[in-house]
């Protein structure tokens, strides 16, 4: 209401149903308040409300670049962790390879040498054996060649009622038996 | 009936209460602008103020407000004006800010919209074009003046284009002023305009079937408004930073 009655009582003094906004005589009154109220503005903003923004986007870039820092410290240390584990792992693994590796040669090895002992051991005694099968056979062709003696003494007294020489005999047995046979 | 529609009537200054003092010829008086502008100032710093009174890491509602526009216009200013264009960042962003409220004001109903006198409007874009001018000769000195003249060209070229260079240059701050003056004025008559031809249809008998149209067309121009309110202030912090961009790196 009484800003018709502003409105009004302006008119006539000022504009002849001039446009507002291309009124002079308003321009001066508007711009000192344009530059009051816009200079005060511009103090506020540079130098209180945009510092404080400011600060706060910096603390919090900082905060989240020292996090990331520190996880990726965090993730390094896993990481060496992870391979140090790693690294034990395959030294525990290559360790008992070695231990059953040497364990299986000392086996072989003992094996081996019971076996070759037992060999010998066997050698020997097929040996002392093949010399007793040697010996009686030996001793047996002797006694085949006394019996042969005895045969032919007793086959010659009875057919010529004479009785040989002992001598004579043996000597007969011994041409007719082949050497290789008597050995 | 034509007083109630008449859609000029908004845009004019009421006084309020006496003349506080007379500078020469000027009388200085208080003004529903000069509120406006006031208020508008209140209202950013409060909001700016409060925003960061918690300083808090995991930022609130108000500061996140705060942070989104110091961010946007920060980003804008970059983009623009380059890095070492930050240092106007305190005056694109009162810039912004300051005719991004007034622009918002001038939509509430009754209200009264600030940015719609040419004055207003161009007073900032010399203030900007005075930064622009002033800090530039301060920086580069009469290098400034390279402005002017795009290097490698032929001196011939030079006697063409260095006028369409200095007429652009001028027209700057014509064009900085005049549209967001002419965006806010229009859209501000074209609102009452049709809003009255709602009201004229309604007293006019039979006619008032057809007065839906016009209102949903000022409906539909509300919405609009709100979206050229919010354009123009982004324009103008774009357009200051592009200039600004001038006085950091005048080469072209």
């Amino acid at each position: 209401m009484a800003q018709t009655t502003t409105a009004s009582t302006e008119h006539p003094a000022e504009a002849h149903g001039n446009f507002p906004p291309f009124d002079s005589h308003s321009f001066g009154n508007q711009l000192l308040w344009l530059a009051l109220a816009f200079g005060a503005l511009y103090v506020l903003m540079s130098k209180v409300a945009l510092p404080r923004v400011a600060a706060i986007l910096e603390e919090r870039h900082n905060r989240v670049a020292d996090d990331l820092a520190q996880a990726a410290k965090l993730k390094s240390e896993t990481d060496a962790a992870i391979e140090a584990y790693e690294k034990a792992l395959a030294d525990a693994k290559a360790k008992a390879q070695a231990i059953a590796g040497e364990t299986r040669d000392k086996l072989a090895a003992e094996t081996d040498a019971r076996r070759r002992a037992l060999e010998a051991d066997l050698h020997v005694k097929l040996a002392e054996a093949e010399r007793q099968i040697v010996d009686g056979k030996t001793k047996a062709m002797g006694n085949v060649r006394g019996i042969a003696v005895d045969t032919a003494l007793a086959i010659v007294e009875r057919l010529v009622g004479k009785t040989p020489s002992a001598d004579e005999v043996d000597a007969a047995v011994g041409r007719a038996l082949p050497a290789s046979q008597v050995q | 009936m034509a007083e109630k529609i008449d859609p000029i009537h908004q845009f004019q200054l009421v006084k309020i209460g006496q003349p506080l003092f007379h500078i020469g010829g000027t009388e200085v008086v208080l003004t529903q602008s000069s509120l406006y502008m006031i208020g508008a100032v209140a209202l950013i710093t409060i909001v700016m103020l409060m925003g960061t009174a918690g300083r808090s890491l995991v930022p609130g509602r108000l500061q996140s407000l705060v942070e989104v526009m110091y961010e946007f216009v920060a980003s804008t200013v970059r983009s623009s004006a380059g890095h070492d264009g930050m240092k106007f960042f305190p005056l694109v962003f009162s810039l912004f800010m300051f005719v991004l409220v007034l622009n918002l004001a001038g939509m509430m109903p009754y209200g009264f919209t600030v940015t719609s006198h040419i004055i207003i409007t161009a007073a900032l874009a010399v203030l900007v074009i005075l930064t622009v001018i002033i800090y530039g000769f301060m920086k580069h000195g009469l290098r400034f003046l390279g402005l002017f003249a795009p290097s490698g060209m032929h001196p011939v070229m030079l006697v063409i284009l260095v006028p369409i260079e200095v007429i652009s240059f001028i027209s700057r701050p014509i064009s900085l002023s005049v549209r967001l003056f002419a965006n806010m004025l229009a859209g501000h008559i074209a609102l009452k305009i049709f809003a009255g031809f709602v009201v004229t249809l309604l007293g006019a008998g039979l006619w008032g079937i057809i007065s839906p149209l016009p209102l949903a067309l000022a409906v539909a121009l509300t919405a609009l408004e709100f979206l050229v309110a919010v354009l123009q202030a982004y324009v103008f912090a774009t357009l200051t930073s592009i200039y600004l961009h001038d006085a950091l790196h005048p080469g072209h």
